[in-house]
């Protein structure tokens, strides 16, 4: 294992586990704030693909196709909160459950319906395509690098917005004590409103930078949903700093683990057992991470012990 | 507003003549869809004692309903291809017979109910129900990979296995036994439910210190639970993979898991004929919704909307109000 | 939006196509096939390539049923049922995926019923496993495999790096491979199933010095995998199946594919005037180029018309031999069945090239002539 493909790789696990963070930004905000559950988080990282993807091919600007799946997703989020979500935050997890279950069914068909049942197309802005040589002899794809820069620069703002502006005090207020800032006379449903727009902006803006590079395609939130899951519960819900180290950490494990386990085992087992197995344990390292961890700490690692 | 108890009736009368109504008009397929109706209620009701009961959110449940469907996969497995399941230390050859299919995926399904809940119930609220999760991607993703068991692939079973005395090949008579065991596991169920430990498990959903200064230990009851709780869905699992003839990790899905919560949530948690009323319609639903449109996902999932939002306590809820403890 | 109205517009004319014939005594057809859900793409152009040429048959007297088996085995096997016993069908067809025809296939053809695969063809089924009730149209799964193999050693290669999705079909495809190559592999790679960050595994192939790649990741997975190499600046040649280079997903690649070499049993290309007509009428009729699983499901039916004329379904060992015989001309050219009755036939390599704004596939030679499978002499019948 040479140096260089080592250095690639880790980049590789954190411009995923950057991607990762602009979902769980959103899911963990959306919970701290509200105390929601939303499954249908993936079905907005799909919209803003597919528009995105719509827009591109229309257009054929990706700066018009980013704005376009930030503004479909944000709209999308703000809609579906106004006429379904803010009706259960008083209902319990379960029935959060079942309604954003419910949702993703309804998403994923309708794009189905709108778009069809082939996968769209979207590709990488010309002046973004191609590799570059950064400090050790890297070679690695420029749009990977602005990926990772995108996803930081995102992070310091929401970081920003959180400490210091008026929305992120009342941000914080919320997740601290939601009766309290409803007596300060803030208004309350729309704040929530915002809240949930945003993350589903994120979201939106997670699917369009990711589907440039991967298939966009109906189905394509469910497994990010899961790891964005896995990340918020890591980092432990509702914190913005957890979500970006559970983030990092998950993108490593996955993206290492895929690499260095089926390696590890060829010191002890022969080559072709070796790589069935390592990769069987890689696909689940990331769940048997999250699981030592709640184990270890049961709130996460950055979670408010109840 | 309905009386519970005669509702059940009802329900359990819709089991009992619809199937018979099948069989004289020669609708075989009507019983085999509720035949997978019973299975998922039986699975549901497993659910239940978790959720409705103990008050334990599991999105995992997936996991023993898997973990039955292969331990009938895997010894039917072994006897059709007449190869030992293991040679050391003892020798233990596969088998076709039911009842041995079905004991052993109760004891794996509580054996695995154990590990997961020790190591869940170290957690609550969402944290319990994404590491429940958590524990059924790690299934999931094992069984894929798993290549001695057909991996995604999934294991075909050719000929239903055996139960003495019946012809499991002929629907009404798998039907029957499926019937048989949801009627016998609920009623255990509503006798658990009136038992020292179901009061006592009540409590401990509601106000764990209460329970702690009587000396019990709300996190064992909460484990008992968990551990009954898999093992029905284990056993659910088994009939379902025997009603298929057929296993793969799709058992082990977490979309399996949101499926049997849909069931429990659509008819009703924590009552006792909620899993099965849920499953019925699910399957209904499935099967007339499907034959309307290519996107009926779309329709499923509005009306699910609709119970959420509009139904209180689900379908019985909404039939016969809210519920009173003790009936 | 074109695209859904489209996909709407020929929904509407396969429920029309069923309810006009429904009326009417005959055979009776029963389709299981993927309608919703990520890999619908592939059951509706089975399914729209079938009764395509059922209604150029201008055969009344067959009825056809579609369901939707969303991908799932436990559904499929529902299906089955529900076909056997409330339809009463005769024949089944349909079946995408090679889970779902292991989990279908044996129970349907042991209870007397005749399956024809459109698109499935898993090794257990080809060997010990095969039976006279079913007959594979497309290929075994194997065989793309083999000829990527071949073609692999055609050009010369000496270090190749293979990769495919850690499943049971994936297992099979990178051992196809290898079946007919001679070289060395240089790292043999198994990625996660519907993985969709390739990062990792271009930096081993990177990594590795390979002097070309062999992939088998059919549908979003092959997509995701060419974005992604095609952008990485590594410039070693890739070779894979038809699956990842089809007509329907070939749009969303772009560019990136350009220039791929992929191999295939078909293209629209092939010069024969039934391969035309059915290019033509396909286009004609539902707007868009057919793909290879349109083509298969155009086979399907075409096999099933031919032994419709010289026998009746109800008379089994009858029917098993007229469709043995294969007396139908495939849109692929020659085809016959093999002992296991699978398919006989050439394989292709194909080049992907732009023709005015949209991709598709050039054929550029034929890499093996006649190519049975390696499991008929496992099979018994």
């Amino acid at each position: 294992m040479t140096f260089v493909l080592l250095a690639e790789q880790i980049l590789n696990g954190i411009q995923f586990g950057i991607m990762l963070f602009l979902m769980a930004a959103g899911l963990t905000l959306i919970f701290g704030v509200m105390g929601l559950i939303n499954l249908a988080h993936g079905s907005l990282y799909m919209i803003g693909a597919f528009s995105a993807a719509a827009v591109a091919g229309m257009t054929g600007s990706f700066i018009l196709a980013l704005l376009a799946a930030l503004t479909a997703s944000a709209a999308a989020g703000a809609l579906v909160e106004l006429l379904v979500i803010r009706r259960l935050y008083n209902k319990d997890h379960l029935d959060q459950v079942l309604a954003t279950f419910a949702l993703i069914l309804i998403f994923s068909e309708g794009t189905r319906w709108i778009f069809g049942s082939f996968p769209l197309f979207l590709d990488i802005p010309d002046p973004l395509s191609g590799p570059v040589t950064i400090p050790g002899g890297i070679q690695y794809p420029l749009y990977r690098l602005v990926l990772i820069g995108a996803g930081l620069f995102i992070s310091i703002g929401l970081g920003f917005m959180i400490t210091k502006t008026r929305i992120g005090i009342q941000i914080r207020a919320g997740e601290n004590d939601r009766e309290m800032i409803a007596a300060l006379g803030i208004n309350i449903s729309g704040l929530y409103t915002l809240i949930f727009s945003l993350g589903a902006a994120l979201a939106g803006l997670a699917g369009a930078l990711v589907g440039a590079i991967q298939s966009v395609q109906v189905g394509m939130g469910e497994p990010v949903l899961i790891l964005a899951f896995v990340v918020i519960v890591i980092g432990g819900i509702g914190s913005i700093k957890g979500a970006l180290i559970g983030a990092l950490l998950v993108g490593l494990t996955d993206t290492l683990g895929s690499i260095f386990l089926p390696e590890l085992l060829k010191l002890v087992t022969d080559p072709s057992t070796a790589t069935s197995i390592g990769s069987s344990l890689s696909s689940m390292a990331i769940y048997i991470l999250m699981g030592a961890i709640l184990i270890w700490r049961p709130t996460g690692l950055f979670g408010i012990k109840p | 507003m309905m009386r519970e108890y005669y509702l059940n009736t009802i329900i359990l009368g819709i089991f009992i003549i619809i199937p018979i109504w099948a069989f004289i008009m020669d609708e075989p397929f009507t019983i085999t869809l509720m035949t997978r109706a019973a299975i998922f209620a039986l699975a549901a009701v497993g659910l239940n004692i978790a959720l409705g009961l103990g008050g334990l959110v599991s999105l995992g449940h997936a996991t023993f309903f898997g973990i039955g469907g292969y331990s009938m996969g895997i010894l039917a497995y072994h006897a059709q291809t007449f190869t030992p399941l293991m040679e050391w230390p003892i020798l233990v050859s596969g088998s076709k017979l039911m009842p041995l299919i079905w004991i052993n995926a109760v004891i794996m399904s509580a054996v695995a109910g154990l590990l997961i809940g020790i190591l869940s119930l170290r957690t609550s609220g969402v944290y319990f129900i994404m590491i429940t999760l958590a524990f059924g991607q790690m299934f999931f993703f094992f069984s894929i990979s798993w290549s001695a068991y057909g991996g995604e692939d999934g294991l075909s079973i050719y000929i239903r296995n055996s139960f003495p005395g019946l012809n499991t090949l002929v629907p009404i008579h798998y039907y029957t036994l499926c019937i048989t065991l949801l009627c016998a596991v609920l009623w255990i169920n509503s006798r658990l439910i009136k038992s020292p430990f179901g009061i006592a498990l009540n409590a401990a959903r509601q106000v764990p210190a209460r329970v702690e200064t009587v000396g019990l230990n709300p996190v064992r009851l909460k484990l008992a639970a968990f551990i009954m709780s898999g093992t029905v869905t284990g056993l659910a699992g088994a009939l379902f993979a025997d009603l298929n003839r057929f296993v793969s990790p799709t058992m082990f899905s977490w979309q399996t898991s949101g499926e049997i919560m849909v069931f429990v949530i659509i008819g009703g948690v924590g009552r006792l004929f909620g899993p099965v009323v849920g499953a019925l319609v699910f399957v209904a639903l499935e099967h007339w919704l499907g034959g309307l449109s290519d996107f009926w996902h779309i329709y499923l999932g509005l009306l699910l909307l609709g119970i959420v939002l509009f139904g209180r306590g689900g379908l019985i809820g909404m039939i016969c109000g809210e519920a009173r403890l003790h009936e | 939006m074109k695209l859904g109205t489209l996909a709407l517009k020929s929904a509407l004319i396969s429920a029309v196509t069923v309810l006009s014939s429904a009326a009417m005594a005959g055979t009776k057809v029963g389709m299981i096939t993927t309608l919703s859900g990520g890999g619908a793409g592939l059951g509706i152009d089975v399914r729209d390539g079938f009764m395509l040429a059922i209604k150029q048959s201008g055969r009344s007297d067959i009825e056809v049923v579609i369901e939707d088996d969303q991908r799932k085995p436990d559904i499929a096997v529902q299906l089955a049922d529900k076909m056997v016993q409330s339809e009463k069908v005769d024949v089944l067809t349909g079946i995408i995926w090679s889970n779902l025809a292991m989990a279908v296939v044996p129970s349907v053809t042991a209870q007397g019923k005749i399956y024809l695969s459109p698109n499935a063809g898993p090794s257990p089924l080809a060997g010990a496993g095969c039976h006279p009730n079913y007959f594979n149209v497309a290929w075994q799964n194997d065989s793309l495999h083999n000829a990527g193999g071949a073609y692999a050693q055609s050009e010369g290669y000496k270090d190749v790096f293979i990769m495919a999705p850690n499943y049971p079909a994936g297992t099979d495809a990178l051992n196809g491979f290898k079946a007919l190559f001679e070289g060395d592999v240089a790292s043999e790679v198994y990625t996660k199933l519907g993985q969709t960050d390739y990062a990792s595994e271009i930096a081993q192939i990177r990594a590795s010095g390979a002097d070309a790649v062999y992939f088998f990741l059919p549908g979003g997975m092959g997509i995701s995998f060419l974005k992604q190499y095609s952008g990485s600046g590594v410039d070693i040649p890739v070779i894979g199946p038809a699956f990842s280079f089809d007509q329907g997903i070939l749009q969303a690649v772009g560019a990136a594919a350009l220039g791929v070499r992929n191999t295939s049993q078909w293209n629209k290309d092939i010069n024969t005037p039934t391969n035309k007509a059915f290019v033509g009428s396909f286009l004609a009729e539902y707007d868009r180029l057919p793909s290879l699983y349109a083509s298969q499901g155009f086979d399907t039916a075409n096999l099933l018309l031919s032994a419709l004329e010289t026998a009746s379904v109800s008379d089994n060992i009858g029917f098993r031999s007229a469709l043995k015989a294969a007396n139908f001309t495939s849109v692929r050219g020659d085809f016959k069945f093999g002992s296991n009755n699978h398919p006989i036939h050439n394989v292709y390599i194909r080049e992907v090239v732009r023709e005015g704004d949209i991709f598709t596939n050039k054929i550029i030679g034929k890499v093996l002539s006649d190519h049975g499978d390696p499991y008929s002499k496992d099979c018994k019948m």
